[in-house]
């Protein structure tokens, strides 16, 4: 697959990220595919350090910073004021992380989804609540180190299965996306841009604090995410039609478990678990891909 | 044009003619009617605007924050446990200076269960940074709506136009609905200097580091003190438009009183039946309404209430552990005086009970034969 990456810049250097976040990656990207013409809508999450503190802004786009639970509410809000001002040109995006998803959003997230509200909601997900420092979010996975699932009461729960829920809205398109493929990214942010509606997309971007790994490692281990088919990158348009966007090669879990802290825990039965989970549902996505 | 309408009537027509372009609400009992009129207003085309029907109250609040930061002017409703969801919301809407109109119907809070009238749902928002005008009649409903826009466009400070749940919201009166061109030239379109717009792109409501914030809440201050003249002159205004004002305050057979009592809401309506009636058996005693609560216009409050000995309070409210909130304010705004009126703090009607002419006559008894008050707090109506 080969996809052009645009020049243009809209996110500048000197941004607050940690070193090797995939988040800048992603919104840098996720720029570059929507062009200028575009309104971020950010709640609470590391996003709102990383594009810099009053009076400053790392993004040449306007941003509005909201309150956590609200970002696809106030994404409707600007939506519908465009409209009343005859600006229909304006894409708006709504750039939440997976606690302002899976957990406190998910409200007005699903609001807003029934409504089919005209936006891109893009979730940024780094599987905790990093911002605050590591603790547990939904979309933290199975028997995860967090700060607050420390080993010894590690993640009971599975992560919450968020394209299922947003797939059942029946919304137009949703979408996974990870910082490592910036080309699937793009090419899916340009064909969620043609369509009107909720859109959504779920962005896997590592956290190398909270993964605890190296800051140079963040593309390797994201990319062992999609190869090991923990994390498939697929699209489903209005709720029902699976296409898989990238083969994956699906290379075993441990390979991508062992590179990081969160999991040095794991015994070898619990990462057999684990192998066993995701070739379940491999099988459950590559049969809706197929159907 | 004149017609009957319900207090929650009034307040639609007063957004369909303040032109309002984007309305987000969830409905609550007593509050549905508005957001139902609006809906058939958008409906059948009489008000051009995008109503977003929202998932809850926070959504209703953070909806419209959105859409006036990006330029249209914007509305909702809402009351008692929807307004306490909000109220995160209210604190981003002030803070962020955008110039909304909410409407609450007074409501009051559970457990259990209540949908009566009662002030706290609105005075628990009191430090939030809304303005906050409390209305007695149908007619100053729909006309402080259309004023309110103009204030908050005004001040860059959301307002609150609060009406008492059923005794207003259900209650019809007669109520004059001014011409729409009339309307249009007290409030004209509305243009934000600075919005979200792709053509110039600004970053809004960044982290503010505490070289900032103090500022930032200085400002917001002093458009709160600032707000006090403007609402005064540009109700003025609409008096010179529309043939008619309500004032911040309403002073009421004041002026030789030797005790004044303090009300807010339709309790004013009655107490002024139960003041005439006084009167002509001779009693001096006078009634002050209070419409503007934040900012609350201290140094006004003085001025008419300054060399009365007495004054009673009547408060549809409690701030557990003190007492009534208005009572409150009002011994505040004196603590300073060299010369200051003895305060009576009455608690009536709470949860929707009927605040009576008797038991506001109870409440001006009390006033008049003590001389300074034996309690702190004097219940009346309550069942012991």
């Amino acid at each position: 697959m080969k996809i052009h990456i645009p020049r243009d810049e809209f996110m500048d250097s000197g941004h607050l990220a940690c070193s090797g976040c995939g988040s800048p990656l992603g919104l840098r990207y996720a720029l570059k595919a929507l062009g200028e013409k575009v309104v971020i809508v950010i709640p609470a999450s590391c996003m709102s350090i990383i594009v810099g503190p009053f009076p400053y802004s790392a993004v040449s786009v306007p941003v509005v910073h909201v309150a956590f639970e609200t970002a696809a509410c106030s994404a409707s809000g600007v939506r519908a004021s465009l409209d009343m001002q005859g600006d229909e040109e304006t894409t708006v995006v709504a750039w939440a992380g997976d606690g302002g998803t899976f957990d406190i959003g998910i409200q007005a997230l699903s609001g807003a989804a029934e409504r089919n509200d005209d936006f891109i909601y893009i979730c940024s997900d780094n599987e905790a609540y990093m911002n605050t420092g590591i603790q547990r979010s939904s979309a933290t996975p199975y028997l995860a180190w967090t700060t607050t699932t420390p080993v010894g009461n590690v993640k009971e729960h599975p992560k919450k299965n968020i394209m299922a829920i947003m797939a059942d809205h029946g919304i137009p398109y949703a979408a996974t996306a990870c910082v490592a493929y910036p080309e699937d990214f793009i090419r899916k942010l340009k064909k969620a841009q043609g369509i009107k509606g909720t859109r959504f997309i779920h962005l896997l971007s590592p956290c190398p604090a909270g993964w605890r790994i190296a800051s140079d490692e963040t593309i390797k281990v994201a990319r062992l995410a999609v190869e090991t088919r923990i994390f498939p990158l697929y699209e489903i348009e209005k709720g029902e039609v699976y296409a898989l966007t990238y083969r994956p090669k699906g290379i075993p879990v441990v390979e991508y478990l062992s590179q990081q802290g969160r999991f040095s825990h794991l015994t070898g039965e619990e990462m057999a678990t684990i192998q066993e989970t995701v070739d379940h549902q491999w099988g459950r996505l590559a049969e809706k891909c197929q159907a | 044009m004149k017609r009957v309408l319900s207090g929650n009537k009034a307040v639609a027509y007063g957004v369909m003619l303040s032109r309002v372009q984007v309305i987000s609400a969830y409905p609550i009992t007593p509050q549905t009617t508005i957001v139902e009129e609006l809906s058939r207003f958008c409906a059948v085309g009489d008000l051009e605007a995008k109503f977003i029907k929202v998932e809850s109250e926070h959504s209703a609040m953070a909806s419209i924050i959105a859409s006036s930061l990006t330029g249209s002017r914007s509305f909702t409703a809402t009351s008692s446990h929807g307004l306490a969801l909000m109220h995160e919301m209210l604190h981003w809407a002030a803070g962020g200076r955008l110039p909304l109109v909410m409407v609450n119907v007074n409501r009051a809070l559970g457990p259990g269960w209540n949908i009566w009238t009662d002030q706290g749902d609105s005075l628990s928002q009191r430090d939030t940074g809304w303005i906050q005008l409390y209305c007695e009649d149908n007619q100053e409903v729909l006309d402080t709506i259309i004023q309110a826009f103009r204030i908050a466009e005004t001040v860059s400070l959301p307002v609150m136009v609060v009406l008492d749940a059923f005794f207003l919201s259900h209650t019809s009166e007669i109520v004059d609905i001014p011409p729409q061109e009339e309307v249009d030239a007290f409030l004209p379109i509305f243009e934000r200097q600075y919005r979200l717009d792709a053509r110039e792109p600004r970053a809004y409501f960044g982290l503010s580091s505490p070289d900032y914030y103090m500022e930032f809440r200085y400002k917001m201050q002093r458009a709160m003190e600032d707000s006090v003249r403007v609402a005064k002159t540009l109700d003025e205004e609409f008096g010179r438009q529309f043939g008619r004002t309500h004032g911040i305050l309403e002073p009421y057979r004041c002026e030789d009183a030797e005790l004044v009592m303090v009300t807010s809401g339709t309790v004013t309506s009655t107490s002024r039946v139960v003041i005439d009636r006084l009167r002509e058996e001779g009693v001096k005693v006078g009634l002050l309404k209070v419409k503007m609560f934040r900012p609350f216009p201290m140094d006004e409050i003085k001025r008419v209430l300054k060399g009365i000995g007495k004054v009673g309070v009547i408060d549809r409210n409690i701030s557990f552990g003190h007492g009534g909130i208005f009572a409150q304010e009002i011994r505040s705004a004196f603590c300073n005086e060299d010369e200051r009126p003895m305060v009576f703090g009455f608690i009536m009607g709470l949860g929707g009970r009927d605040v009576t002419p008797d038991a506001i006559e109870d409440a001006i008894k009390v006033t008049l034969h003590n001389e300074r008050p034996m309690e702190e707090i004097y219940w009346i109506g309550l069942k012991r």
